[in-house]
């Protein structure tokens, strides 16, 4: 966790970026409806919700590709629609299934946007062999691209980030597509990336990929931004309670001493020696400690952590009884 | 609204990049092989001819680009018909292809602007077009030294090269053309498909409309008819439609520049005449200065079209 967030997911680090009821419309339409988010140094934020729901509009709005039609965002200083160089100088973008040029080889690839950056000749070639060396594609670095799978290729792109030292990535849907091995890996990367102090902004509709390394979410829906906050908060918002921790255990009467520890809200009992606690935290110490004060043998404990998908799907039922506007989370 | 930093930044990157992609391409030597023996076989029939009666023609040379054998044209009318192909075979999938490719929104997120994508690939393609026709310039010079053995004069030589210049411009037009359709359209099979047809209709079909187009704008008098002239102003119509197509104005300049002996591009009336020796070569200057109008209008119609792909390339969205 970096020290700029709180456990609440309120800040006291600076913003890196901070959009102000961001609107782009195509006609009529409004794909992006005045958003408002900011996104501290350091964290990773993700970007959630169906295809469709303005995710891409609002990256491509932030790098200045696309006008603002209303509102305004301001990315580490600068505005994207009157200063996009200084704006694309420092933050690196991977595209939504990332092409490359087919007939070069990886490192002539990453060689023809470093050019792109303005580095030094050898600025270029220490920065390209470290990069490709971070997403493990140096033995294939002098392979045309046309030979790399879209693993591979999404890796490239994150080296990409890494040539031009970004201080904020922006990745694109990065793992759809990939299989399971490959989307491990590139998570990973993206977790190193974060220990380097790198803000990232995920884009996703796998909810339970971005569960794993995002710090805050925002859900997107219809071009609105309606749930915003850290997965825990929006749990225990959403969904009542955040953890369900099961317990496998005997003693006498385990389940009333159960139900004494603090932040639990609710104990059931699932047979003879099971008990399933809901509760605000993760109670798993303090259960164990009930177990073992009760002179029980404890032999399971497992906590489910609040799940997005869950947050997801009572938050879109709960949408069928019409509540208006962003649930913040703290 | 003013921006910041320089539309320039990154140009001479996309420029180098895309020549070097240019000129190493399949497509591009396929096309380079089939003017290259087009050409040949044009020159080998004019050298062929002109070996046979070698006059005392002071401009030898020139003779190479545009005397014609049958069943063969000029070597310049043969160039006025492939240039196009040529440059629609660089420019037709410039910006489609990157979207295809879905490299555009990668590249675009680089520190450049737009200007330099644009405007890069253009340079590139002009580059490739003028290194073509230079080594096919150079080929006729050397051929016409080997075969006719009379060295080339100064003025030959001058000639020879606004014939070089004219032609790069010439590609230009069709290179923006074919470019501003890779904006257009999507798909670089219909941008191709598209340029092509307006390459065959501007120079086959073309030539034949413009002056049965011009005899419905002004119909011609029946008295010129009866005296078996033509009637002026259907003349002038004819011209200037014809004169909407590239090809037209590339083979005009073209006429003034290696025919040393023509003195206008229009149709003049007899009086207009008097006292001009006939059959007598103009000064380069002033052949220049025949030329010079055509030459114009190939350049503003090449800056008119990259105006045009420049202004939809900025408002087109980057998504695919």
């Amino acid at each position: 966790m970096s020290g700029a967030i709180d456990e609440t997911g309120t800040t006291d680090g600076e913003f890196v970026i901070a959009a102000r009821n961001l609107t782009k419309r195509y006609g009529m339409v409004n794909v992006v409806d005045g958003i408002n988010f900011d996104i501290v140094k350091g964290e990773v934020f993700g970007l959630l919700g169906p295809n469709g729901a303005g995710k891409t509009t609002t990256i491509l709005m932030m790098l200045g590709l696309t006008d603002i039609s209303s509102g305004k965002v301001d990315v580490l200083g600068y505005d994207p629609a009157r200063s996009p160089l200084q704006v694309k100088r420092r933050v690196g973008y991977l595209p939504d299934s990332v092409g490359f040029y087919e007939h070069m080889t990886a490192a002539e690839n990453l060689s023809y946007t470093a050019k792109l950056m303005g580095l030094s000749r050898v600025e270029r070639a220490r920065r390209i062999v470290a990069a490709l060396a971070r997403v493990r594609l140096l033995e294939v670095a002098d392979k045309r691209v046309a030979t790399f799978s879209r693993g591979m290729r999404q890796r490239l792109g994150l080296a990409e980030i890494i040539v031009k030292q970004a201080e904020i990535a922006i990745l694109d849907e990065p793992t759809s597509g990939l299989d399971p091995q490959a989307t491990q890996e590139f998570l990973g990367l993206i977790g190193e990336l974060r220990s380097e102090g790198v803000t990232v902004l995920l884009s996703s509709h796998l909810l339970d990929q971005v569960q794993r390394v995002c710090s805050r979410v925002a859900l997107f829906q219809a071009g609105r931004i309606v749930l915003m906050g850290a997965v825990a908060d929006l749990a225990r918002q959403v969904l009542g309670a955040g953890y369900v921790v099961e317990v496998e255990a005997d003693g006498a009467a385990l389940a009333r001493r159960l139900a004494t520890v603090p932040g639990v809200s609710k104990v059931e009992t699932l047979g003879e020696d099971r008990f399933r606690m809901t509760a605000d935290r993760d109670v798993r110490p303090d259960a164990a400690r009930a177990v073992v004060a009760a002179n029980g043998s404890l032999r399971r404990l497992s906590v489910d952590e609040p799940s997005l998908e869950a947050i997801y799907a009572r938050y879109f039922h709960m949408q069928t009884q019409p509540s208006r506007g962003t649930l913040h989370a703290a | 609204m003013p921006r910041e930093g320089s539309p320039f930044q990154g140009l001479g990157t996309v420029a180098v990049k895309e020549l070097s992609d240019n000129l190493s391409s399949v497509r591009m030597l396929v096309l380079e092989v089939l003017i290259v023996l087009t050409a040949l076989a044009a020159l080998y029939g004019v050298i062929d001819s002109l070996r046979q009666n070698t006059a005392e023609d002071p401009f030898l040379l020139l003779r190479l680009f545009t005397v014609s054998r049958a069943p063969l044209p000029s070597f310049v009318a043969i160039l006025g018909f492939l240039i196009p192909l040529m440059a629609i075979g660089l420019g037709f999938d410039a910006v489609n292809g990157e979207h295809i490719r879905r490299t555009l929104s990668r590249i675009l997120a680089q520190p450049i602007y737009r200007d330099a994508l644009l405007m890069g690939k253009f340079l590139a393609g002009l580059a490739t077009l003028a290194i073509s026709l230079a080594a096919l310039w150079l080929m006729v010079i050397g051929l016409g030294l080997i075969f006719l053995g009379v060295p080339p004069g100064g003025e030959e030589i001058a000639r020879s090269l606004a014939f070089l210049v004219i032609a790069v411009f010439y590609a230009a037009v069709w290179l923006a053309l074919a470019m501003l359709f890779s904006i257009v359209f999507r798909s670089a099979a219909t941008a191709a498909l598209v340029a092509l047809g307006v390459w065959l209709f501007l120079t086959i079909l073309w030539p034949m409309l413009a002056p049965a187009l011009a005899q419905v704008i002004s119909p011609p008098d029946p008295r010129y008819a009866m005296l078996g002239l033509d009637t002026p102003d259907t003349a002038i119509w004819g011209q200037e439609l014809a004169r909407l197509s590239p090809n037209d104005l590339f083979g005009e300049a073209m006429l003034a520049v290696l025919s040393p002996t023509t003195r206008s591009l229009g149709p003049v009336f007899l009086d207009q005449l008097r006292g001009a020796v006939m059959g007598a070569p103009l000064p380069l200057g002033e052949s220049l200065v025949i030329a010079w109008p055509q030459t114009v209008a190939l350049i503003a119609g090449t800056i008119v079209l990259f105006v045009a792909s420049y202004v939809m390339f900025q408002r087109q969205e980057v998504r695919a």
